[in-house]
């Protein structure tokens, strides 16, 4: 393995600090490009928040906590649909396009919410 | 109509969830049944308690004084079994065993005075559809002693593959997505599919291909032939707000009203309960892993803890006696402790 002239060292160095500097500064202004995340929580046989609102581009991870299995599935059982969730299973899916998404639990039908990406 | 029936439901888990009342809404049926003294009985359903219709007269007998013997053996020509809802594969408080539970539920089903012709499971056999809780299920129903076992799906058994598994261990004589019929004894028995294919917001669902199918396969049956029909979920709106019902079973319902004694036997709710309607009685099952609360009595329909002592008495099994020239099958349901 050839070694990298002290140089070019430097400058790979530099330029990475830079890239991270600048990462963090746009991380720390709202509306920035970092990937934004948010949660529903599965319990007691119920989606929770029942309506989540989210800026388009977030990943929204369902956690299961209830005794027993669900799933995530977008009404048209085609955009998003997770497999069966025992407890403590999660599922994520990323929300790239805005609108509204109805979802339910396809072993529990009932269980209905939705996402609304803005 | 089952609204109506529902309502009446609700009245009686109202009054401290003793379903005991002596308020009856209105003499929903024209049998000449005393509701009263079937209302009582329901009441006391899930703590064993066998309801025999003889005549339009109701005869209600505690299940210890029939294990007893201290009521006459109540024989027919035909004895089955229906047990539900094992969810091999669960572990959690309500029951860390279920295997073991349901072992007993077969060592109980093996101690019938009358050995039954066959076994009905009506469904959740599993708890996640794995191949190994399949396994396990197997094994664990080759120490019954009966001829055949019949099963149906609940919705534990169809989480990842619309079924696939489960037609291909149990649906192999089946139509459709899985349901058949079968004749013994001159009574006709009908398995239904109500877990697939289930919508947003809805409850349970048969599906337009299977009602089809329905309607052609009791046809050509004279109104007298006993009719049995078992499935996993509650073919009445027990209790919407759970899921505790069937989107479109009116319209089974509809082509089974003209036959002079239809038996209903479910699952799915993990507790009996039973409606009579006409000549329509409604029967679901205990489970024999866990129980579930009574309709509006918890937050939601998940498994319920119960004292370890006592969790046995709300586990259990289901016999049925059919006697040729009776109005109604006599059901008797009775726990594992």
């Amino acid at each position: 393995m050839k070694r990298a002239a002290p140089f070019a060292v430097f400058t790979a160095v530099l330029a990475m600090t830079l890239v991270v500097t600048a990462g963090n500064g746009q991380a720390s202004q709202s509306g920035g490009k970092s990937a934004a995340v948010a949660g529903v929580k599965i319990d007691n046989f119920s989606f929770a928040p029942a309506t989540l609102t989210i800026a388009a581009g977030t990943t929204v991870t369902w956690t299961n906590d209830d005794d027993v299995p669900h799933t995530v599935v977008s009404d048209d059982k085609t955009t998003f649909k997770s497999s069966a969730l025992d407890t403590g299973d999660h599922f994520s899916y990323t929300f790239n396009k805005s609108g509204k998404y109805s979802y339910f639990c396809s072993v529990h039908p009932r269980m209905t919410a939705e996402v609304v990406v803005q | 109509m089952t609204e109506q029936n529902w309502k009446l439901r609700q009245r009686e888990h109202e009054n401290g969830g003793t379903g005991v009342t002596n308020y009856i809404d209105r003499n929903l049926d024209r049998d000449g049944v005393d509701r009263r003294g079937f209302l009582k009985c329901m009441a006391w359903a899930g703590t064993g308690t066998l309801c025999v219709l003889q005549g339009g007269v109701l005869n209600s007998f505690a299940l210890t004084d029939v294990l007893q013997h201290k009521v006459g053996k109540l024989s027919g020509e035909l004895s089955f079994v229906q047990i539900s809802d094992s969810h091999i594969g669960f572990d959690k408080d309500a029951n860390r065993d279920v295997t073991a539970t349901l072992g007993e539920a077969i060592a109980k089903v093996n101690a019938l005075a009358t050995p039954p012709s066959f076994v009905l499971h009506t469904g959740d056999l599993t708890h996640l559809s794995k191949p190994e809780e399949f396994d396990t299920l197997s094994e664990s129903l080759k120490s019954l002693k009966t001829d055949r076992i019949f099963y149906v799906p609940g919705e534990h058994d169809v989480l990842n593959d619309n079924g696939a598994m489960f037609h291909a261990r149990f649906g192999k004589e089946t139509q459709g997505d899985g349901w058949y019929s079968f004749a013994q004894n001159g009574a006709h028995f009908i398995g239904l599919v109500n877990v697939l294919n289930l919508k947003a917001g809805g409850l349970g669902n048969l599906g337009s291909a299977q009602l089809e199918w329905l309607r052609k396969d009791v046809a050509g049956l004279k109104s007298g032939t006993p009719i049995v029909v078992f499935a996993h979920i509650p073919l009445w709106a027990v209790y919407p707000q759970w899921g505790w019902g069937t989107d479109d079973s009116e319209q089974a319902l509809a082509y089974l009203r003209r036959f002079g004694s239809v038996t209903i036997l479910n699952g799915h709710i993990h507790q009996t309960m039973q409606k009579v309607e006409g000549n329509v009685t409604f029967h679901t099952a205990c489970s024999t892993a866990f129980p579930q609360p009574q309709p509006g009595q918890a937050a939601s329909p998940g498994p319920m803890k119960v004292p370890v002592g006592k969790l046995r008495s709300v586990l259990g099994i289901t016999d049925v006696n059919f006697v040729r020239g009776k109005h109604t099958l006599g059901i008797t349901d009775s726990s594992l402790a």
